[in-house]
């Protein structure tokens, strides 16, 4: 039984996505199609000149180690943004979800930090872990620890890694709260009689029945990971000490933008772009197949 | 009756072109903020005020480097203002641009007269024929800056001579058994401890004379006197002496609060120090190494210099040399040297301060002056010139983090930085072939 609406002809339903198409196709074609062309070239900044190299801007990147350590870089990074940002808010979405007295004021508290731009709250960081002046800086010093971000890098990678999760904290709470408040009453109140404590309610019962939003959100902090953290790596550590910080993103700008290469930051670019193709393929052919809607 | 109305109409019509025509727009895009954004203003404003045929517009685009991307994005929509400031270290990107700029010299016309300004001043922006390329705005040297209340508290003479780092090295020593906690920082560490100390001691920074005969040229500061200096710094970390504070003038903050006894860091700080410092300063020329050089080379500059854009019309390079004209006159250079700190790019305008007895009320003040002019340049302290130099200081601050956290021995950072930053240069050559 064929229960979906289909066409006769191939006009009507071409118009109908016509305005999709043309927008995909202003919006991602041209500008992708673009970087590919660049990637292939190297440019002097004011565009008087270009030079064709082929793949000499890809063969010059991998052969550069500091570029092949920042694939390992943005690996952990966005790992680490993701546990830790979708842990704490599933923990306190938890907390707000059992709260009966006041859970109003306790969500909109949670919420706020979603406000706060990234370079501001990159800022707002680097004050209190500022190496001289920072209070948490001051306090830690005061326990005998001795707070150097700008010249450790495990210490560097952690500053921007809670920087950047933070913020990320709120909507993540959002969705999962949501989520369960979704589930059904009635389900978990039958588990709870037949003897189920709290943990094995979770695992066999909550768990499941909140996995597309922990997929959602695995598939949005994700790409939040990868490009939208630019702003707190940059007030905080600009990609340093060392590089330690340097995620794939943000050697797309300084070689761009500080190092005036277009033709390697073209190349940057459509390393990620693959990356990412790669990404969505992954997430959507395998994590989805475990997820039960 | 008719013909007087059309008379009139003509005259009319004429009348609003010629005065459309009388004030021609010069755009001038820079990079500066606050109390020098304030100064940059007042300069446009006594210039636009002194004539009536060009109108100088003045627009802030953000720090230097936006200011330069700024630059190149108008450039390739074709909408480049007239002027663009550039720092010092994209010297050499914007000289690469040959048909995106228009050198200061023809701008200005035959009766130019290059001989007028200070020659370390602008042999950072002469072509190798001896032109002008661009005219140097805001230009600065780095100095000892001395903290002496600090000095006493420790014990230390505060008139101590300070002028090698053997003698610095001994004050570290008794600083740090007084048991004070910041003996030493610094500010823009590759510029003073690398590109200046290589200037200072005349040994190369980069071959082909830091790179002015040619972008063929490859870094050369992982050297016997650089390593030295860089091992001793390390030394001097390791052991509480030198605190790293940042890649920038971070360490700025904790000398004007009194917490450091001895500063390296630009003559241009001077405004900033003299206005928060609630002890007693001294500016000092900064140290050498005995063991290097008998007697120190010059300092070269740091700062911006003005780019003329191509492009134009004539009218507007008229109003571009008129300006320029007028910011290298002795009073303007003289004001904006007092009120800043910045080297006064002409030595009249330094003569002038003198006998305006500035530099006796402000003692220290002509420090930078002498450490700057007092030797002719040679091919090592002509200054750098160096694409991607941005990004290159990007990877010397990294390496040289690397010897302070003591990860890495100076003679294997200085390698790694050499190696690294010859990757860049060579894409820069080849994208300016």
């Amino acid at each position: 039984m064929e229960k979906r609406v289909t066409f006769k002809g191939i006009w009507l339903p071409l118009l109908l996505v016509l305005p999709q198409i043309l927008i995909t196709a202003i919006f991602f074609f041209y500008p992708a199609g673009q970087a590919i062309w660049q990637s292939l070239f190297i440019p002097d900044p004011f565009g008087l000149s270009m030079q064709w190299v082929g793949l000499g801007n890809f063969e010059y990147l991998f052969s550069d180690r500091y570029y092949r350590a920042s694939f390992v870089t943005t690996a952990v990074f966005s790992i680490l943004v993701t546990v830790v940002s979708m842990g704490v808010a599933l923990y306190l979405a938890i907390l707000a979800d059992r709260l009966i007295k006041g859970s109003g004021t306790y969500r909109t508290l949670l919420i706020w930090p979603y406000a706060v731009a990234p370079a501001v709250a990159g800022v707002l960081w680097l004050f209190m872990f500022n190496t001289r002046v920072g209070v948490v800086t001051w306090y830690l010093g005061h326990l005998g620890y001795d707070w150097n971000h700008v010249l450790n890098e495990g210490e560097a990678m952690g500053l921007v890694v809670v920087a950047s999760a933070w913020g990320r904290i709120s909507y993540n709470f959002l969705f999962f709260l949501a989520g369960l408040q979704a589930i059904p009453k009635s389900v978990i109140e039958a588990a709870a009689i037949d003897g189920a404590h709290f943990w094995t309610r979770f695992r066999t019962i909550v768990w499941p029945l909140l996995s597309p939003t922990t997929f959602f959100l695995l598939v949005v902090n994700i790409i939040y990971a990868f490009f939208e953290t630019f702003g707190v790596i940059h007030t905080i550590t600009s990609g340093g000490p060392q590089q330690a910080t340097t995620i794939l993103v943000y050697k797309v700008y300084s070689d761009g933008f500080v190092g005036q290469d277009l033709g390697s930051s073209a190349a940057q670019s459509v390393v990620l772009l693959f990356i990412v193709s790669i990404l969505t393929v992954v997430q959507f052919k395998y994590i989805e197949r475990r997820v039960h809607y | 009756m008719k013909h007087t109305i059309s008379v009139l109409a003509a005259a009319a019509v004429l009348g609003s072109a010629q005065s459309a025509m009388a004030q021609t727009e010069v755009e001038f895009w820079h990079a500066f903020t606050g109390r020098l954004g304030e100064l940059v203003a007042e300069q446009v404003e006594t210039f636009n005020s002194s004539q009536s045929d060009y109108t100088i517009v003045a627009t802030h685009k953000g720090n230097y480097s936006e200011t330069l991307n700024a630059g190149i994005a108008a450039f390739r929509a074709g909408e480049q203002p007239d002027i663009l400031m550039v720092f010092e270290v994209g010297t050499a990107t914007m000289m690469g641009a040959k048909g995106a700029i228009k050198p200061v010299y023809e701008v200005m016309g035959s009766g130019f007269d290059q001989s007028k300004y200070i020659g370390s001043v602008k042999g950072y922006y002469t072509s190798p024929d001896g032109d002008m390329l661009s005219l140097p705005f805001n230009s600065s040297t780095p100095v000892l800056w001395v903290n002496r209340d600090k000095l006493q508290e420790a014990g230390i003479d505060p008139d101590t001579d300070l002028s090698t780092w053997e003698q610095v090295g001994t004050v570290l020593d008794q600083l740090k058994e007084a048991g004070v906690d910041c003996p030493m920082t610094t500010a823009w560490q590759s510029w003073i401890h690398l590109e200046n100390f290589s200037a200072y001691h005349d040994v190369p920074f980069a071959t082909q004379s830091n790179g002015f005969d040619g972008t063929d040229t490859e870094l050369a500061f992982n050297s016997a006197a650089q390593v030295a200096h860089i091992g001793a710094m390390g030394e001097w970390a390791k052991d509480g002496k030198f605190i790293y504070a940042g890649r920038r003038n971070e360490g700025g903050a904790n000398f004007r609060a009194g917490e450091c006894a001895l500063f390296t860091e630009s003559s241009a700080g001077y405004a900033g120090i003299n206005a928060e410092a609630e002890f007693d300063f001294e500016v000092r020329p900064l140290p050498y190494w005995t063991a290097v050089a008998s007697e120190p080379q010059n300092t070269i500059i740091g700062g911006a210099s003005l780019w003329v854009m191509e492009g134009q019309s004539d009218e507007e390079y008229a109003g571009v040399a008129a300006f320029m004209d007028f910011l290298s006159s002795a009073e303007i250079q003289a004001k904006w040297h007092q009120d800043t700190g910045y080297l006064p790019i002409t030595s009249e305008a330094g003569d002038l301060t003198r006998s305006q007895g500035f530099y006796e009320a402000n003692p220290g003040t002509d420090i930078a002056v002498i450490q700057m002019t007092a030797k002719e340049p040679t091919s090592n302290s002509k200054g750098l010139r160096l694409g991607s130099f941005d990004q290159i200081r990007g990877i010397i601050d990294e390496e040289l983090e690397a010897v302070w956290s003591g990860d890495k021995d100076a003679q294997t950072a200085m390698d790694s930085a050499v190696e690294r930053g010859n990757a860049l240069l060579r894409r820069f050559e080849q994208a300016s072939r």
